[in-house]
């Protein structure tokens, strides 16, 4: 929500303790923990198959851990019921890889879905309002408001999901991969987007992602999967000060160095 | 609990009233204050944002608007109310949620012309479907390496094999309720000995292949569309096209195939279970023996209704996988199109094999097989 919201409330949004996910003898995570700190952009990067979408799928509940401990913006995920799922679910917004619009509507009424199911006592023309600025603070021009998901590019149909993740105002935003097949334009506008909007409504952002620009333009910390747990956590240089053999090679590869140093022409 | 959102109205005299915001300011508590701000009138010279303990951007968007509709200034807010109204100040839509839709009067003209033209459309395609499963049989005539068996035994699994048991019921249980309801008929006549003919003729003539071909329909040309339609939007088929195999050779002419001979074959034994449900109530209902009703049916029925059955078969095998096949490669765009596509493919397939039935029945008297 907003630096005014929440004030009193310093605990991190995100606490995850000994979390492990299986899939039959399959191991995805053991003795994972990580902390998301409020106000913060936190990339998470892992190879391909490390389980970061299994991570993002058991912190919004939607893949049940096999162990460990989940709290969410003071709940703890894994032991909620129906009714305290819904006050906290309310509380975040996830925008999905491929925008999971729902097809049959459009992009506003797309928008209007989660109003309509938590706020039903919002007038139906506020509410029509609102999904109308959403959909243009998401940067997307209003004539895409009526049009269906079927019509868009890839990049504004991401671009509608996260004004349909953005909502209900969330405190805390789950994005995965919302650079992934995004031309290089499209990826850096969508990244100073999600940095505007971050700072604008104060939002935590979990960032799920394998774009080494968007690492380095927008995270404030950055979380390393690997070998089933979360290996490093922190900004790129205490990361690579940490000498770990994949972090090594994934940001002093060829495409780290080069996003690198972009990175410190643009900012020298 | 948060405190709700209210206001105040307070006349202070320098140039109008002002109104006073207090409370949280959040999707959350703004539903009823909406209302009763929309419902103000006269005018307000000033927003007031002092006593806002709490704000987001739902609360910036009522407040900008407030101040638009009055022209009034917003005063008071703190830096971070400040941020979110500068997030929703410049935005001004007023478009619809849903594209604009013609008056009624207009759009059933435009709906019907355009089925007209998408039913030219509709004909173009299947004629030129046709041309290509052709030209797809004749390459593979050339070169009958090419021929993907392998497709067409794992198809005929699928359309023949795997559908025995659903038809074997339904069958028998077509023969039991013919020949019960037929012989309380004929009974009063005196005629139940009638029930055999009644049961051999209808089944193996018209019974057997039809209520076959639209269960083939329902299970195997649907499963066409649905498995077509699917491969086309992950653009497989495309795939297959750029590799430079032939969707028509390794996809369509498997399951053409496939549902042309298994038709013969599960029309065949329909009517054959048909004919033993029959005989199950002959001998519990109407007292002739279970091996009298069959050995009696193959006095009563001419050899030739045996023959219209079968040759019926493959025809109505024919239609059911041309329509799921053609119907599952015109999918284009999402998800609800593989839904559209399947039921146009079996109601198209059972539409056409009843219609083709009415002019085989004719057809099949005149030529003297009556």
């Amino acid at each position: 929500m907003t630096g005014l919201s929440h004030a009193s409330d310093e605990r991190p949004p995100i606490v995850i303790e000994g979390l492990a996910n299986r899939f039959g003898d399959f191991t995805v995570h053991e003795n994972l923990d990580l902390t998301v700190r409020r106000g913060e952009i936190l990339g998470v990067v892992g190879g391909s198959g490390s389980g970061k979408s299994v991570l993002m799928r058991s912190i919004i509940g939607l893949q049940r851990p096999s162990a460990g401990r989940i709290d969410v913006l003071g709940h703890t995920i894994t032991e909620l019921d129906l009714e305290q799922g819904v006050g906290v679910r309310r509380r975040w917004g996830v925008l999905f890889q491929g925008g999971a619009l729902f097809s049959t509507l459009t992009v506003g009424e797309n928008v209007e879905v989660p109003l309509k199911k938590y706020y039903p006592e919002i007038s139906t023309e506020l509410r029509a309002e609102i999904a109308r600025y959403k959909v243009i603070l998401s940067g997307l021009p209003e004539s895409a408001v009526a049009k269906f998901p079927s019509e868009l590019s890839g990049g504004m149909r991401k671009r509608a999901g996260l004004a349909r993740a953005l909502a209900l105002d969330p405190e805390l935003l789950f994005l995965d991969e919302p650079t992934a097949g995004l031309d290089p334009i499209g990826a850096a506008n969508f990244d100073r987007l999600t940095r505007e909007l971050k700072e604008t409504l104060g939002l935590t952002v979990f960032l799920i992602t394998h774009d080494l620009d968007t690492l380095y333009e927008i995270c404030d910390r950055v979380a390393v999967i690997a070998d089933k747990r979360i290996v490093a956590v922190g900004t790129i240089p205490e990361l690579i000060a940490t000498g770990h053999p994949w972090i090594e090679e994934y940001f002093n590869g060829p495409r780290g160095r080069a996003a690198r140093e972009s990175h410190a022409r643009a900012a020298g | 609990m948060q405190e709700a959102a209210q206001y105040s109205l307070v006349e202070d005299g320098a140039g109008g009233p002002r109104l006073e915001l207090s409370g949280t300011l959040t999707l959350r508590a703004i539903g009823a204050l909406e209302r009763d701000l929309q419902a103000l009138s006269g005018p307000i010279a000033a927003v007031d944002l002092t006593a806002v303990s709490e704000i987001d951007t739902v609360g910036a968007w009522v407040v900008c608007r407030l101040a638009r509709e009055h022209q009034a200034d917003i005063t008071g807010a703190s830096a971070a109310a400040e941020r979110l109204l500068g997030a929703v100040r410049g935005i001004d839509a007023t478009c619809d949620m849903r594209p604009a839709r013609l008056p009624v009067w207009e759009r059933v003209p435009v709906a019907l012309g355009e089925k007209v033209y998408a039913s030219r459309a509709g004909l173009y395609g299947v004629v030129g479907f046709l041309g290509q499963i052709l030209i797809g049989a004749a390459s593979l005539l050339r070169n009958p390496g090419r021929f993907p068996i392998r497709g067409l035994v794992h198809q005929m699994e699928l359309v023949g094999v795997t559908a025995l048991p659903i038809i074997g019921l339904m069958s028998f249980l077509i023969g039991i309720v013919i020949a019960q309801q037929g012989s309380v008929q004929l009974e009063q006549f005196g005629a139940e000995a009638l029930t055999v003919n009644l049961v051999g003729r209808i089944t193996l003539r018209e019974l057997g292949v039809l209520m076959t071909a639209i269960m083939v329909a329902g299970r195997s040309g649907s499963a066409f569309a649905a498995q077509l339609g699917t491969m086309k939007l992950t653009e497989e088929i495309d795939a297959m096209r750029t590799i430079g195999i032939s969707p028509i050779e390794v996809l369509v002419i498997p399951r053409i195939l496939a549902a042309t001979f298994m038709m013969v074959l599960l029309g065949f034994y329909a009517s054959v279970v048909a004919i033993v449900g029959g005989a199950v109530v002959g001998e519990l209902e109407l007292g002739i023996p279970f091996w009298t009703f069959l050995s009696r049916i193959q006095e009563v029925v001419p050899e030739h209704d045996l023959w219209v059955g079968l040759i019926k078969a493959p025809v109505f095998g024919l239609i059911v996988a041309l329509a799921g096949c053609y119907n599952g490669l015109q999918v284009r765009g999402n998800s609800e199109e593989v839904g559209r596509r399947t039921t146009m493919a079996v109601v198209s397939a059972i539409f056409t094999v009843i219609v083709l039935d009415a002019f085989f029945a004719v057809f099949f008297t005149e030529i003297g097989w009556g």
